[in-house]
């Protein structure tokens, strides 16, 4: 148990199967059962919190992070079903524009953070006010239209496993190796660990830092893609009603990564996420009330990290 | 000190303009009107400041507003002779949610941003789950006077702006400070810097129950009344030029950053410029703001005046 606990990636899997055995049952005690369907219904929820939050563990991990994603993913639905206006043959064009839009959005956190040297928190949040001001100028509710060939994204399945967790999957993967095969990945590490220390060793960390904040956010256009055409429409409130920006962060934390940066993974925010999304079906199941849902999830967050921290002080100590 | 002088010229400017734009601002029901409408933030800022000087953040407060409010609503529920009894515990409630983040914080090594996180779901979560869903109830006329009556409103500012400039002054205040500047210095100058913090972190639970009080009477009862409060209160800390990290800034600056953000609004208002683009300009603003204050931070490490 304490080899389990000591590393916080284990630690998270163990929980989650933990989780999962309790979990089943409960829901069985209380005459019920998962079926395969739930199970695919935990992948298809998770799937666009699971992408945002892949993108999000990249810019903690450069010991930065980005409250922007919400209006982001908002923003991308719409600039992306406006764009395909029910077309097919816009798809390539609408996908494109939107993680070119995405793309420039980190740029700015990026640069804001880097350059202007303002903090992260101001800075995405500055960002995050100037994209809702946006939104709610432009737009008062669903706008745009997705064709049905992309509305493939949100709701096909291949065998038994749907296709929008399959996009989760691959981007996890991409940023996986991305982290632990590839000069950016390690210094991105080496930035989020010690800025001074990475910048003395000649790494150019404004540019990692920037680096990471374009994939954060071209990961939110996708969670944003991803979000349209399971609407058939882009929506303005998309984005914050899931509450992706503070959800992403948290299930990055619950998956061991340290909100100081430079210590953490990928494999760990999968693991968060599908914790998060494994304790909603079971919460489903059970029928709780959705308040009490909040309840505990906040308890959940809050212990892990308390377990995760007590760990890494005693190592220290 | 010198850090805030541009927020105050800033603020100056704005009241000028707001003044320029609307006359009635210079009378004196004008100006308790705009007073009325700051406190509340005014007030969270305050406390918002203790615990970012500390180098830590408070994301509960808004949810902790929205408790505030919505168990006095419960509570009270129209009865005169409940007022006083609740306000009581309002302030206990602020308290002990303050004392329960800072003991996680310090004691458990939770960051901050994860302990209020946590504070912000779980306390939203529990009142809502108390009252099935809605705000319930309503409050009584004596509750609803502090937020209403501009003359109470201004005063209960006055109290908490002066406790606020004394605890800085007193011991407290320096301590604070230098566990936000350098923990492991002040630790190893005999600073109880958990102590210190836990305390910072009950100051701003109690500065959302007074925000809480004056706003329900302001505001009425909703289920939204403390949304994304915190983010403003961090606003206009930043906006004083309080550094996020700890160890910098003044508690005046602090509560000036909230007036500014008040007065920016009522400007945008003033011009046309209202709900929707003012959240952009409010972006752009805040950006700008901490971009300019983070430009000047070089040359004052290199002045040999600071210390």
């Amino acid at each position: 148990m304490i080899a389990l606990v000591a590393n916080p990636t284990r630690a998270v899997y163990a929980a989650l199967i933990a989780t999962l055995a309790i979990g089943w049952a409960l829901v069985a005690f209380d005459g019920g059962a998962f079926t395969l369907n739930d199970i695919v219904g935990i992948q298809q929820r998770s799937a666009a919190l699971g992408i945002v939050a892949v993108g999000q563990t990249l810019a903690i991990l450069a010991g930065s992070l980005d409250l922007s994603v919400a209006y982001l993913i908002s923003l991308v639905s719409l600039v992306a079903a406006e764009t395909m206006a029910g077309q097919s043959s816009n798809i390539l064009t609408a996908v494109v524009v939107a993680l070119g839009v995405s793309a420039l959005v980190g740029l700015v956190n990026g640069v804001v953070i880097t350059k202007l040297k303002v903090h992260a928190f101001i800075a995405t949040l500055g960002v995050a006010l100037v994209i809702r001001g946006v939104l709610d100028h432009l737009y008062d509710g669903p706008a745009g239209r997705v064709p049905v060939d992309f509305q493939q994204l949100g709701y096909a399945r291949i065998g038994p496993i749907p296709v929008a967790a399959i996009l989760w999957a691959a981007v996890a993967v991409a940023v996986w190796f991305l982290l632990r095969r590839t000069r950016l990945g390690n210094r991105i590490y080496a930035v989020g660990g010690d800025v001074e220390v990475a910048r003395l060793s000649g790494v150019r960390t404004d540019r990692v830092v920037i680096a990471a904040h374009v994939l954060c956010s071209l990961c939110a256009g996708v969670a944003g893609l991803l979000l349209a055409s399971r609407l058939g429409a882009g929506a303005p409130t998309v984005g914050t009603d899931g509450g992706y920006d503070l959800e992403s962060i948290a299930a990055v934390v619950l998956g061991g990564t340290a909100l100081a940066g430079g210590r953490g993974g990928v494999a760990g925010t999968v693991g968060g996420v599908l914790l998060l999304a494994v304790l909603d079906s079971i919460f489903n199941q059970l029928e709780v009330n959705s308040f009490f849902k909040d309840v505990v999830r906040g308890v959940v967050i809050v212990v892990a990290v308390a377990v995760y921290a007590r760990r890494t002080g005693r190592r220290a100590s | 000190m010198k850090r805030a002088i541009p927020i105050f010229l800033v603020l100056a400017g704005l009241l000028v303009a707001i003044a320029v734009a609307n006359p009635y601002f210079l009378e004196p029901a004008g100006f308790l009107g705009f007073l009325k409408r700051v406190a509340p933030l005014a007030i969270l800022a305050a406390g918002q400041y203790f615990v970012i000087v500390s180098g830590e953040f408070d994301l509960s407060v808004g949810s902790l507003v929205t408790v505030e409010v919505v168990v006095a609503a419960r509570l009270i529920d129209g009865d005169e002779a409940m007022t006083w009894p609740v306000l009581a515990l309002l302030i206990v409630i602020g308290l002990l949610v303050g004392l329960v983040n800072g003991l996680v914080t310090t004691k458990l090594r939770v960051p901050s941003f994860i302990t209020t996180l946590g504070a912000m779901l779980i306390l939203s979560g529990a009142v809502f789950l108390w009252t099935g869903g809605a705000p319930r109830g309503a409050l009584s006329q004596g509750f609803r006077v502090f937020g209403r009556e501009g003359v109470w409103a201004v005063l209960i500012l006055l109290v908490a702006v002066t406790a606020a400039v004394l605890l800085m002054r007193a011991d407290f205040g320096r301590t604070l400070i230098a566990a936000g500047d350098n923990e492991r210095a002040a630790r190893l100058s005999g600073v109880r810097v958990d102590r210190v913090r836990v305390f910072a972190f009950m100051l701003s639970g109690l500065s959302a129950a007074v925000a809480g009080i004056l706003l329900g009477g302001f505001a009425g009862v909703s289920a939204q009344v403390g949304q994304s409060l915190e983010f403003q209160a961090i606003t206009a800390v930043v906006l004083g030029g309080v550094v996020l990290g700890g160890g910098r800034g003044h508690v005046v600056a602090a509560i000036a950053g909230a007036f500014t953000l008040e007065a920016l609004f009522t400007l945008l208002n003033l011009h046309g410029i209202s709900g929707a683009l003012e959240y952009a300009v409010q972006g752009v603003i805040i950006i700008a703001a901490v971009a300019a204050g983070g430009l000047r931070l070089p040359a004052l490490r290199l002045s040999p005046s600071k210390v």
